[in-house]
């Protein structure tokens, strides 16, 4: 256990755990908000080699790390962007950065929010390529029977197939650009790129620089 | 507990040829449990309905005992946040179909006829999908979906639509916590449901209340999770239910409601006619809505019965 201090976000009948990694007053600086990845908690440090002006803070979504597992599974990357959402309406303007399925729903809350979220940085992680682009062959999924502990097994199965399509990424990423007055606000450093990945890339608002050099540059924006 | 509002109880709101299930129950799945209802002989062959999205058990109590007279155990349930099964935090496809294979488990391990509207009816077209084995018979109520509506749409305009649903999404997720359905009389209720459901008769929205709401002091309200919202946003393209229907090796009825509605789909008999399984039957409904089992239950119980026969 760390000595991290966690404050709590109450998104319908889940808790969510909101970990700051870095102190900082949010008022000083932007904070940082890590997303992690499938099956995944926030750390209990700051990662290495990530650096940061600011307050950096950790999101456990739905089902993962400290916050509430709800019985009976039910997932979509939907409910963990409104997760994301409920902190940022907590918190205010923040960079995140997103791991595996947190770069997605990152991708997806950037959208939702563009002018909230200055600058999202997308990295390789648990779940980055999710389902494909459409839903394969039918199929009732059972996570192993007796485990209700976290991460949620009703998580780790429903969160790793879902169809993510091109044209519903592409429209996020119109979203930010109609949204955002930065001019590269999404930066991609993933050595893997799934096709929802493979839509964003070469295309307008993608920066495509290392972790370190997108978050100082991230850092400069007001 | 009383029932009554002012001089109206819910016993004295009656609907010609309702009936309450015969019997109730309760199939507990992976924590969460569901309320099944059933009618007719409980030795008598089984089918198994499947609601619609918003709907509950009871919407069948008129379309059921049809079935059940024919000589069927018909068995429902209220899928989670509906009805009287329980509230859950998280909904989704993937947890409702594991609810419908606990219920269908429930009831037996061999194949059965599966009826299901609306979003039922996707549910159970998926499902036969996944579990061809399970399903002797498919029948979908006005549960086929159109893309032909959205292709009509230009791509900017389904973008606007989008982000619209996103916004309007995520402000509700904002408002949950200790949310509640608004109180109100029978008739409030009937009246609020009637914006839902405006082909439907006010004695029938009434009669929904009755076993639909809960009463307390300050007045009914609708048993549905107040957490629960039409729309939502999400990856979903209507095709996609559809992909699982032209490869069924079972008998499949389609019955399709040609009045366009604010609940129904906007399907089109083009739409689906080249997605039909060998062996169908495919009919439409002049001048019928979405709820055409509600609207004309005699007529689609008949259909039903015929086809199950």
């Amino acid at each position: 256990m760390s000595d991290r201090r966690t404050t709590w976000i109450q998104h319908n009948r889940v808790r969510l755990a909101l970990h700051e990694l870095q102190p900082g007053a949010a008022a000083s600086f932007r904070p940082l908000l890590l997303l992690h990845g499938l099956g995944e908690s926030t750390p209990t440090s700051l990662p290495t080699g990530l650096s940061w002006p600011g307050p950096v803070l950790g999101l456990d979504f739905t089902g993962h790390g400290e916050s509430t597992v709800p019985t009976g599974g039910g997932y979509t990357a939907e409910i963990l962007v409104a997760d994301a959402d409920a902190v940022i309406s907590r918190i205010g303007s923040v960079t995140i950065v997103g791991r595996g399925l947190g770069a997605y729903i990152g991708l997806l809350v950037t959208g939702a929010r563009p002018e909230l979220v200055r600058g999202l940085a997308l990295s390789d992680g648990a779940g980055l390529v999710g389902g494909g682009t459409e839903p394969g062959s039918a199929s009732i999924v059972y996570p192993e029977p007796g485990r209700h502990a976290s991460p949620d097994p009703y998580a780790l199965v429903e969160l790793s197939r879902d169809p993510r399509p091109e044209s519903y990424v592409q429209n996020f990423m119109d979203f930010i650009l109609d949204g955002s007055d930065l001019a590269e606000p999404v930066n991609i450093h993933t050595a893997l790129h799934p096709p929802w990945i493979e839509a964003l890339l070469g295309g307008p608002g993608v920066s495509r620089d290392p972790l370190p050099v997108a978050l100082q540059r991230f850092a400069g924006i007001s | 507990m009383s029932e009554e509002t002012g001089s109206e109880t819910a016993d004295s709101v009656k609907f010609p040829g309702a009936r309450r299930p015969d019997r109730r129950r309760r199939v507990e799945h992976a924590g969460v449990s569901l309320s099944v209802a059933e009618w007719g002989d409980p030795q008598a062959d089984p089918v198994v309905v499947a609601h619609g999205g918003f709907d509950f058990a009871e919407t069948l109590n008129v379309f059921a005992p049809m079935i059940a007279d024919a000589g069927w155990r018909v068995v429902s349930w209220d899928q989670r946040g509906h009805g009287d099964s329980d509230r859950t935090a998280l909904y989704s496809w993937d947890a409702d179909l594991r609810d419908a294979v606990a219920v269908i488990d429930s009831v037996s391990p061999g194949p059965l006829p599966l009826i299901g509207h609306s979003k039922g009816g996707s549910l159970l077209m998926y499902l036969a999908g996944a579990m061809p084995s399970r399903v002797s018979a498919l029948v979908n109520l006005d549960g086929l979906p159109s893309w032909g509506r959205m292709s009509d749409v230009a791509d900017r305009e389904r973008s606007r639509s989008l982000r619209r649903e996103l916004s309007s999404w995520l402000e509700h997720r904002r408002t949950l916590v200790g949310k509640e359905r608004k109180p109100g009389s029978i008739d409030d209720l009937a009246r609020r449901r009637g914006r839902m459901n405006p082909r439907l008769s006010q004695e029938w929205l009434r009669y929904l209340v009755t076993v639909g709401a809960v009463h307390s002091e300050d007045g009914w309200r609708w048993k549905i999770d107040p957490t629960m919202r039409l729309g939502g946003f999400g990856p979903f393209q209507p095709e996609w239910a559809l992909q699982h229907l032209p490869g069924l090796a079972v008998p499949f009825l389609g019955v399709l409601g040609l009045e366009d509605e604010l609940m129904g789909w906007g399907t089109r008999p083009e739409h689906v006619g080249g997605f039909l399984p060998p062996d169908h039957r495919f009919e439409t409904l002049e001048g019928v809505g979405h709820f055409v089992h509600i609207e004309q239950p005699r007529r689609v119980a008949d259909l039903v019965c015929d086809f199950l026969s």
